[in-house]
């Protein structure tokens, strides 16, 4: 059911815009292609902001700074049987997008569906958004350079979601797995 | 920003170094700039695309629409930006299509969302609450169907991929309601270095680019 939704989502809601343009007597394709026309532009614009960001983030994966951080952290998180294989995956969530599908496909191959620590990171992926690439994107492309608050509350809200994924698998999956 | 910059960049230089992964990092720095500008021009079709039906969803009044029946929370939500501002049925529409893991139409319509705030924005360098509040939603990812997830759990054999929906739904949600919490709760106490004494540091930003 859920499944079905989400594939038909995207075609019905171009369908109901395009169909209430024409009742409406909208011009559809002259203001479609108007308002195609900015689709260049924008894409360009953040070219830079996209560079800086993905250019620094590949650079910090690149030094190896991410497995000292997961073993710095690990005894602390073993403590709330957080397996140490997700830290990587919490650490990147809020960096990169596509690395953080990566590890969780490689941490699904390594240890299987069933296994504890691919259950958590497929909470931690499927519940949460690049922050650091939504904020320099959104923002690059109008021109903003200070992000005031932005980053934080992105940041804080990223942290509360990997507690709550601790929490709520750790209720929900630990006691099949015994 | 300028220090996390900073930060990310001289951190892994010096990390790199002293890990013998100095090659690494440096081809880091090509293979990054690459994907960068990959990412950008894949992005022109579907941004040009989804541009083209927004106008239309906009002249043909159904966003205007949207943000009627939405109103009530928008206005808590948003209380800064103009009653009648078309950004508020875009803010929805963008909203929708996040939830429904429709990611390649989410992006282009929340940079026309923030286009549209910028246009009530006073100081064009920085961020205006509306902002704010419209990114806390966004990068806490609300979502009702994880479906990349999904699909990697069936490709290594999971027997019961939807099993994580429930969870993510809850986790999601928290995470949704502390950003909106939190964007509030900054909106009120954060303090800005004086509006006034910022304005010409901007100005020679500008000149050095």
């Amino acid at each position: 059911m859920l499944n079905l939704l989400s594939l038909y989502a995207l075609p019905v809601l171009i369908l109901v815009i395009l169909t209430v343009g024409i009742i409406k007597k909208v011009p559809v394709y002259e203001e479609f292609t108007e308002g195609a026309k900015d689709g260049f532009k924008v894409s360009v614009n953040i070219i830079p902001y996209l560079v800086a960001i993905i250019v620094g983030i590949s650079m910090f994966r690149a030094s190896g700074a991410m497995d000292w951080i997961a073993s710095v952290l690990a005894p602390l998180l073993h403590k709330f049987s957080v397996p140490v294989d997700s830290i990587p995956v919490m650490i990147t969530r809020s960096l990169s997008g596509s690395a953080t599908l990566g590890l969780f496909s490689e941490i699904a191959q390594k240890f299987g569906p069933d296994a504890y620590v691919t259950k958590l990171c497929a909470v931690i992926v499927g519940s949460s958004e690049t922050t650091f690439y939504v904020l320099s994107v959104y923002f690059g492309s109008i021109g903003i350079k200070k992000f005031r608050y932005a980053l934080i509350v992105g940041l804080l809200a990223d942290f509360i979601g990997i507690v709550a994924a601790v929490l709520v698998c750790s209720k929900v999956f630990l006691p099949n797995i015994g | 920003m300028n220090y996390i910059f900073y930060f990310l960049i001289a951190f892994s230089i010096i990390f790199g170094i002293i890990n013998g992964r100095t090659q690494e990092v440096v081809s880091a720095i090509m293979d990054g700039a690459e994907l960068s500008v990959k990412i950008a021009i894949s992005l022109i079709g579907i941004m040009a695309f989804w541009l083209g039906i927004m106008r239309i969803a906009e002249k043909s009044g159904l966003v205007q629409f949207i943000a009627k029946i939405i109103k009530p929370i928008t206005k808590w939500l948003f209380n800064e930006i103009h009653e009648e501002s078309p950004a508020i049925g875009n803010i929805a529409l963008s909203f929708s299509a996040n939830a429904l893991g429709l990611t390649n139409a989410a992006t282009p319509i929340g940079l026309r969302v923030m286009q549209e705030l910028q246009e009530e924005n006073d100081d064009k360098t920085t961020a205006s609450n509306a902002m704010c509040m419209f990114l806390a939603m966004n990068t806490a990812g609300f979502q009702i169907i994880p479906a990349t997830v999904i699909a990697v759990l069936v490709a290594v054999g999971s027997k019961n991929p939807t099993e994580i929906i429930m969870p993510a739904m809850i986790v999601t949600s928290i995470a949704f309601i502390s950003a909106i919490l939190l964007a509030k709760l900054f909106q009120y106490t954060w303090k800005d270095k004086g509006c006034k004494e910022t304005a010409p540091e901007t100005g020679k930003e500008a000149d050095n680019a």
